[in-house]
C-alpha cells in the first residue's frame, strides 16, 4: 500500500512541480477509486475537487436533449482531470464518468487554491503545468469544431 | 546557304506543300485581328497590314506597303491547331454485356504552317516538352506535332509589346523550323532569304524554283533581327526570377494586380503556352453512347481548384499569382525552361492591360 | 490523355457509412492494367458521368482492386451507385506510393483521419503482410463518430494482434461508446515508436494532416521521415490539365505522397 506521497511524486503530469511542492500537496490529497459507469463529477455541482487519473478512462459527457448524453472528451492514463476549482464561479461544467475501473488522487479544490495563495511559487508552478493542459484541449477542441471528417469540410 | 525566292515563287510553295498533303495554314485578316486560317495562295496572307498594339489595345492598320509579314502576332497562336480548344479524347458505347465499346480517335490533319514568328517556334517547343517531353505522352498532340511543318519568318520590326529578347526566344528564328523567311521588299523587287532548317525542309525546297541569295541578302535575316531587336519597347529581367516569384507568394504587388485583374482569362486563351485543359463528358439522349471531350481550361476559374466542396484558390489575388507565378517560375521547375516566350499578347489583350513585365518589376524593386 | 478506361465490373460492394461505399472491382473480361502500389490512385469512370480520382484501397492478387469511396458530387454519386455486375471504367495507376523501402527496419507511425484510412489501408497490409521487414507499428486512426469509423471488422481483427498497435479515438460519441474522444493528434505522444528513427504516413483532411506533423515533429520526429498524401483537383492524372498544381508541384505525377518537408513551405501558403 503506496502512501499519498508517493502516489503523487509517481504522477507523470505533477513531475514538473518538483519533490517539495509535491509535499506541500499531500494535506490536500486522498486516493480514489471509481467502479466502472461511476460519475465522478456531476454538471452544475459545486467544482471542489481536481484529480490525477493514475489509471482508468474518464468519460466528459453532456445530455442533449434528444441525442442523450454526448461524449465531448476521454482523459485517460496520467492525465488530469477537472479545472473549474481554479476559478470562479467554481462549478462544474461537464459530467465525469468513470468508464472502467479509474484509480485516481483526488486533491481538495478549496484546499489547494489556499495554498496557492499562500505560496504564490507553487501558484506559479502548478498554473504551468494547468495552462499546457488547457493549451492542448483547447487546439483539440477548435480542430474538432471543424468538424473535418463532415462532407464539404474542405480539403 | 541562304537562298532567294520571289514573291511570285510563294505560291509554288504553298502548292507543293499542299501536292504533299499538307493542310496550309498562314496569318489573315479576320475580325480585324490576325487570325491563322487555311490559306491556298499567298494572296490571303496580310499583304499590306500591319498591327499597332499595346496594353489592352490592338489594331490592324494599313502599311502602304506590299509587304506580306511587316505585322507580328494577333490573339491566334499556333496552339489552336496543336493543342485544339476542343478535342474529343474518346467515344464509347455501353455493349449488351455492359463493358464498354472505345472508339480510336479519328487521325488529325496533317498542318503545315506558314508565317510562324521565333516567339511562336519557342512556344511549340515548350509545348513539346509539356505534352511529349514529360512522363506521359499525349497521343494526339504527339501525332499533330510529327507531321506538323513550319515556315518561319524572321521579324523586321517588334510588335507593340514584345519582349522576346528578354526570353531568349527571338526575334532571329533559329531552330525548330523547316524552312525560315525572311522578307525583303527593296529597289531590286519583292522577295524572300530562304534558310533551310531540316531535312524535310531541304526536300520540300528542292521543288521550288529559287537562286542562290547575294551577299547583302544573306545579311538580311540578321539585319531584319537586328531591326526587331532595337525597336523592342519591353523588357522582362529574368535574373533569378524562378526564387524571386516563389519567395514572394505574399507580396503586396499580388493585391494591387488583384485590384485591377478581372479573372476573364484572356491571358491565358491568347498565351501560345497556357495548356491547362478540363473534360466534359456527354451522352446522347438514350444514355447509351457517351463521348469524352478534352477543352482548353483557365486557371482563372473558380472551377480549376475546386475539390471537396470549394476552391482552394477562391480569390482573383490567389489566380493570378497562380498564373505568373506558374508561366514564369514554376514552369522552370517542372520543365526545365521558362512557360513565356515574350510574344506579348497577355499585354495587348488584357482588358485592363495587365503588364507581367511590369509585374515582375515591381515586385523585384521591393523583393 | 493518353490512356482510355479500362472495363472493370463491380464484384462487391459494401456500405461503409450513411455516404460512403467501398467496391471490389475485378478486369472485366481479361482486361489488364500495371499492379497498384499502395498510395497510389486511379481514375475511375462512372460511364456518360464522368472520372474521379480514387486511391486504391486494396489491392487484390488478381489484378482486382478495391476502392472506397465517397459519394460528394456527379461523378462519385454515380460510382456509389453501382451495383455488382455493373462495369466501372479504370485509369491507373497514377502517383507515388507510400514509402515502404524506406520504412524497412525501422518504427512506422500510420495516422489516419476519416476517410483517410482508406488509402492507407494497402500500406497496412504489406506492413502486416511483411511483418518482419518493420520495428514496431503504429495504426493510429480518428474518425468523426463510431459509426463513421472504416473497415471496423478489419480494425478489430488488427487490434487482435500482438505485433502492432492500434489506437482510435473519434471526434465525439453517444454515451455507449467506451473508446477514446479527442482529437487523433493525442493519439501520438502515447504512443510507442522511436521518433529518432521512425517512418511516418499520414493522410486524412489537409488540416488533421497539418497538426499531426506538428505533433509527429513535438514527438522528435525529422520532416524528411514523415510523409503525407494530398489532394487537388484532378482531371487528367498525366500532367497534362494543369489543375492539381501546388506550386511546381504536380499533385498527379509528383505526389499524391510527399515528403513533409518537400510539400510544407507550400502549404503553409494559404491559397496557393
Amino acid at each position: 500500500m503506496r502512501t499519498i506521497e508517493q502516489l503523487l511524486d509517481e504522477a507523470p503530469a505533477l513531475e514538473a512541480l518538483g519533490a517539495e511542492h509535491r509535499a506541500t500537496l499531500v494535506g490536500c490529497a486522498s486516493n480514489c477509486v471509481f467502479a466502472p459507469g461511476e460519475r465522478i463529477m456531476r454538471e452544475g455541482d459545486p467544482a471542489d475537487a481536481f484529480y490525477v487519473i493514475r489509471e482508468g478512462t474518464v468519460a466528459l459527457e453532456t445530455e442533449v436533449p434528444g441525442r442523450g448524453a454526448i461524449v465531448l472528451q476521454t482523459l485517460h492514463d496520467g492525465e488530469l482531470l477537472g479545472w473549474s476549482w481554479l476559478v470562479p464561479p467554481y462549478r462544474i461544467a461537464f459530467d465525469a464518468r468513470s468508464l472502467g475501473t479509474t484509480h485516481a488522487i483526488a486533491l481538495d479544490g478549496a484546499c489547494l487554491r489556499g495554498k496557492c495563495d499562500a505560496d504564490p511559487a507553487l501558484g506559479y508552478a502548478l498554473l504551468k503545468i494547468l495552462s499546457t493542459v488547457f493549451v492542448e484541449r483547447l487546439q483539440d477542441t477548435r480542430l474538432r469544431l471543424l468538424d473535418l471528417y463532415g462532407k464539404d469540410a474542405g480539403a | 546557304m541562304a537562298a532567294i525566292v520571289e514573291r511570285a515563287g510563294l505560291d509554288a510553295l504553298l502548292d507543293e506543300l499542299r501536292r504533299r498533303g499538307y493542310t496550309v495554314i498562314g496569318p489573315t485578316v479576320r475580325s480585324q485581328s490576325l487570325v491563322y486560317d487555311e490559306v491556298n495562295t499567298a494572296d490571303d496572307l496580310p499583304a499590306g497590314w500591319v498591327d499597332v498594339q499595346e496594353g489592352g489595345t490592338f489594331r490592324l492598320q494599313r502599311s502602304g506597303e506590299e509587304a506580306l509579314f511587316a505585322h507580328t502576332v494577333g490573339h491566334d497562336s499556333l496552339k489552336r491547331f496543336l493543342f485544339p480548344p476542343e478535342l474529343r479524347v474518346w467515344r464509347a458505347r455501353r455493349a449488351s454485356d455492359g463493358t464498354l465499346e472505345v472508339d480510336e480517335p479519328e487521325p488529325p490533319p496533317r498542318y503545315a504552317f506558314i508565317g510562324v514568328r521565333s516567339c511562336d517556334l519557342h512556344a511549340v517547343a515548350i509545348q513539346d516538352r509539356v505534352f511529349i517531353g514529360d512522363r506521359y505522352v499525349d497521343p494526339d498532340y504527339e501525332a499533330r506535332r510529327r507531321d506538323a511543318f513550319f515556315v518561319a519568318v524572321n521579324c523586321g520590326r517588334a510588335g507593340g509589346t514584345c519582349f522576346c529578347a528578354s526570353m531568349d526566344t527571338g526575334p532571329r528564328v533559329t531552330a525548330g523550323f523547316d524552312l525560315a523567311l525572311t522578307e525583303v521588299l527593296d529597289e531590286r523587287g519583292h522577295r524572300f532569304v530562304v534558310e533551310v532548317g531540316s531535312e524535310r525542309g531541304a526536300e520540300v525546297f528542292e521543288a521550288i524554283e529559287h537562286r542562290e541569295a547575294d551577299a547583302d541578302e544573306q545579311g538580311a535575316p540578321d539585319a531584319a533581327a537586328e531591326r526587331a531587336r532595337a525597336s523592342m519597347g519591353r523588357t522582362l529581367d529574368v535574373t533569378d526570377i524562378r526564387d524571386l516569384l516563389q519567395a514572394n507568394a505574399e507580396h503586396p504587388r499580388w493585391d494591387d494586380v488583384a485590384d485591377r485583374c478581372l479573372s476573364c482569362g484572356n491571358c491565358t486563351l491568347v498565351c501560345p503556352t497556357c495548356f491547362c485543359s478540363t473534360v466534359e463528358d456527354t451522352t446522347d439522349l438514350a444514355g447509351g453512347e457517351t463521348e469524352h471531350t478534352r477543352l482548353w481550361d483557365s486557371c482563372f476559374t473558380l472551377g480549376h481548384s475546386y475539390v471537396h466542396g470549394g476552391s482552394v484558390r477562391q480569390s482573383g489575388r490567389s489566380r493570378y499569382r497562380q498564373w505568373m507565378t506558374h508561366k514564369l517560375s514554376t514552369w522552370i521547375d517542372q520543365f526545365g525552361t521558362s512557360g513565356c516566350v515574350g510574344c506579348g499578347r497577355c499585354i495587348t489583350w488584357c482588358p485592363v492591360a495587365i503588364d507581367i513585365t511590369e509585374e515582375v518589376a515591381a515586385i523585384r524593386a521591393d523583393d | 490523355m493518353p490512356e482510355l478506361p479500362v472495363a472493370f465490373r463491380v464484384a462487391e460492394k459494401q456500405q461503409e457509412t450513411g455516404d460512403t461505399w467501398t467496391l471490389w472491382l475485378e478486369p472485366a473480361d481479361g482486361a489488364e492494367i500495371d499492379r497498384f502500389a499502395p498510395g497510389q490512385f486511379a481514375m475511375l469512370y462512372a460511364f456518360g458521368v464522368g472520372e474521379a480520382p480514387i486511391s486504391v484501397s486494396s489491392i487484390g492478387g488478381d489484378g482486382a482492386v478495391v476502392h472506397t469511396v465517397r459519394a460528394v458530387g456527379a461523378v462519385t454519386n454515380a460510382i456509389c451507385a453501382a451495383q455488382p455486375g455493373d462495369v466501372l471504367g479504370v485509369r491507373g495507376p497514377f502517383g507515388t506510393a507510400w514509402p515502404l523501402a524506406e520504412a524497412e527496419g525501422r518504427d512506422v507511425v500510420v495516422v489516419a483521419g476519416g476517410i483517410g484510412l482508406a488509402p492507407l489501408r494497402p500500406v497496412i497490409h504489406e506492413l502486416l503482410a511483411d511483418r518482419d521487414r518493420y520495428g514496431a507499428v503504429c495504426i493510429l486512426y480518428g474518425g468523426r463518430t463510431p459509426a463513421e469509423l472504416l473497415y471496423p471488422g478489419e480494425l478489430e481483427s488488427w487490434r487482435g494482434r500482438f505485433d502492432i498497435d492500434v489506437d482510435v479515438t473519434v471526434d465525439v460519441a453517444e454515451a455507449d461508446w467506451h473508446g477514446r474522444v479527442g482529437l487523433v493528434t493525442r493519439l501520438i505522444p502515447p504512443a510507442v515508436f522511436d521518433p529518432a528513427t521512425a517512418v511516418a504516413m499520414v493522410c486524412g483532411p489537409e488540416v488533421m494532416m497539418r497538426f499531426t506533423a506538428l505533433a509527429l515533429q513535438d514527438r522528435g520526429m525529422s520532416d524528411d521521415r514523415i510523409w503525407l498524401s494530398l489532394e487537388r483537383s484532378m482531371t487528367c492524372a498525366t500532367g497534362h490539365c494543369g489543375h492539381c498544381q501546388l506550386g511546381p508541384l504536380f499533385i498527379c505525377k509528383d505526389g499524391p505522397v510527399l515528403r513533409r518537408d518537400v510539400v510544407e513551405p507550400l502549404m503553409r501558403v494559404p491559397e496557393l
